[in-house]
């Protein structure tokens, strides 16, 4: 279980997503885990092992390098790249669940005969409507929750982003006052601000598509205002389709919805 | 086989599960296997090259890691992912055992074709019946395993936090010796993080079962009330597919050749049966 399996399942979201919710996944995979698999890892690698402290009292090492470093950067994007990502599921249960629902119609034998087959109904895209609006909504403002949390404890914890080359360390069992070189400090400042950006723009794609989402409603919801108002006797679009498939099925559609039967 | 053979052999189970088991399902693939993977244990993966002991005797160093770290955590938290999610496995081998005999009802009724079998492999399993005393024995062992390996953790290292140095007098260690151990801070992070995760997996685990007996005990007494429709009650599994057979049966004597036929009301009946799957 890893990345690549987080790939699979979220690749599934993707599907119901917005356009921005496409560009979010995209640049969340390539820009971030990508990165931090490929490249920031290795120069985090060494993080420890290279952490010299300018003594040879046993222990000063581990428990200055314990002091500067709570949790490792790698660790806490890893930890923000997991909260961040998974909101995203609750939009494909919630998707899953409508799914089962028009799975359970069909299979009834409901006269609703949009879908030739179960098939469709699998690969069939859902609207941002409705209950689903909402619930992609709510993921939205998760992520940008989460995304906020991270990075306010990133700059809590490391007092900036910049990564110093010397520390000085007096914390017990150290003599006195002593030099601890980080390893990379400049590589590890380079990827920090990189990944810091990057962060950055995921916020303001999720700002967008929550804009862009609170539009659309707003937009939907004149527009059925509007209709109504011109036409009293039809009272949307979809159920005048409706009516007429009705007919349509009166007429034709005896034994059209038997799974078996085709 | 490693983590993602398991996630393999588990996602079947899904299919089955309740609506919390889903959700406990993806709670321990994400929230606890995935961050064992990916952080954890690079976190734990120099604690005995960098655990350093104020002293040069031989031997000291390994005899005082051993002392206060019996079983590291890591490993005991790949153990206890396994055990909790292994009952699973029941469910998957009770439905594939339910699976294989309305195969072979199907042959013998002549309906053994590619299509009907594909048909039974993909329909859900109602969780009642027997089926529902399986279900429910693997959330109790679940709970089980996750309480029994939240109590060796208690034991083994008391309190949450990972201390920064331990004082260490075993043999040959010359005297106390000064133990120091890496990371204890992330350490410690980590042991918070996995605690809280294994305790929402017991609260779902909870909450799970009693959602499984109320409504065991509200399909009984909707049973009770409404004694001559078996379908919709505890046994509603049992009867039927009895129901089914009897009407197998008639069918047979009464010789109706028209496959269509057969098949629309076997379908019928199944999709009678199914009707409260929605679980």
């Amino acid at each position: 279980m890893d990345w690549g399996a987080l790939h699979t399942i979220l690749g599934g979201v993707n599907k119901h997503s917005t356009s921005i919710g496409k560009i979010w996944l995209t640049v969340l995979f390539i820009f971030r885990i990508m990165i931090l698999v490929v490249a920031a890892e290795r120069v985090w690698g060494d993080e420890q092992d290279d952490f010299v402290c300018n003594t040879l009292q046993p222990g000063c090492r581990n428990v200055c390098y314990d002091h500067f470093f709570p949790i490792s950067h790698i660790r806490l994007w890893a930890l923000q790249l997991i909260f961040v990502s998974t909101p995203a599921l609750l939009v494909a249960m919630h998707v899953a669940y409508r799914r089962h629902e028009k799975k359970r119609q069909f299979r009834k034998g409901d006269q609703k005969c949009e879908y030739k087959d179960i098939e469709e109904i699998r690969k069939q895209r859902f609207r941002i409507e409705g209950s689903l609006w909402w619930t992609y909504t709510g993921s939205i403002f998760f992520r940008l929750i989460f995304e906020a949390v991270f990075m306010y404890a990133f700059y809590f914890m490391y007092d900036g982003f910049r990564m110093p080359r010397l520390m000085k360390c007096s914390a017990w069992p150290c003599p006195n006052t002593v030099d601890c070189f980080v390893s990379r400090p400049t590589e590890k400042t380079v990827f920090t601000i990189f990944m810091i950006a990057v962060s950055s723009i995921c916020i303001l794609l999720n700002v967008a598509e929550l804009c862009y989402l609170l539009t659309k409603f707003f937009l939907r919801r004149s527009k059925k205002a509007g209709n109504s108002k011109q036409q009293p006797n039809h009272e949307n679009k979809e159920e005048t389709k409706q009516n007429e498939m009705n007919e349509l099925i009166s007429d034709s559609c005896q034994n059209t919805v038997i799974g078996f039967s085709s | 086989m490693n983590w993602a053979g398991l996630y393999t052999v588990l996602s079947g189970v899904n299919r089955h599960s309740t609506a919390i088991g889903r959700i406990w399902l993806s709670v321990i693939f994400i929230f606890r296997i995935m961050v064992l993977v990916v952080a954890a244990e690079s976190v734990w993966g120099d604690e005995k090259s960098a655990f350093t002991c104020n002293t040069q005797q031989p031997g000291c160093n390994s005899v005082c890691y051993d002392h206060f770290f019996p079983i590291s955590h890591i490993r005991l938290w790949a153990l206890q992912l396994i055990l909790v999610t292994t009952p699973a496995l029941l469910v998957a081998m009770h439905v594939a055992y339910q699976q294989h005999r309305e195969k072979k009802l199907l042959v013998l009724t002549g309906h053994g074709d590619a299509k009907h079998m594909e048909e039974v492999k993909k329909h859900k399993m109602r969780i009642a019946g027997s089926l529902w005393w399986t279900y429910v024995c693997s959330v109790v062992f679940r709970l089980l395993f996750e309480a029994v390996f939240m109590y060796i953790f208690y034991m083994l290292y008391p309190g949450y936090q990972m201390m920064r140095l331990v004082k260490c007098e075993a043999y040959p260690c010359p005297n106390t010796v000064d133990c120091f151990i890496s990371r204890p801070t992330e350490k410690t992070i980590f042991t918070v993080f996995m605690l809280v995760t294994s305790s929402i997996c017991i609260i779902l685990n909870m909450a799970e079962l009693i959602y499984l007996v109320v409504r065991a005990c509200a399909r009984r007494s909707q049973h009770n009330s409404n004694p001559s429709s078996g379908k919709g009650s505890f046994y509603g599994h049992k009867h039927s597919s009895e129901y089914k057979q009897n009407e197998i049966n008639q069918l047979l004597t009464e010789q109706d050749g028209s496959l269509k036929d057969m098949l629309r009301r076997n379908s019928g009946l199944q999709e009678k049966g199914d009707r409260c799957s929605a679980c």
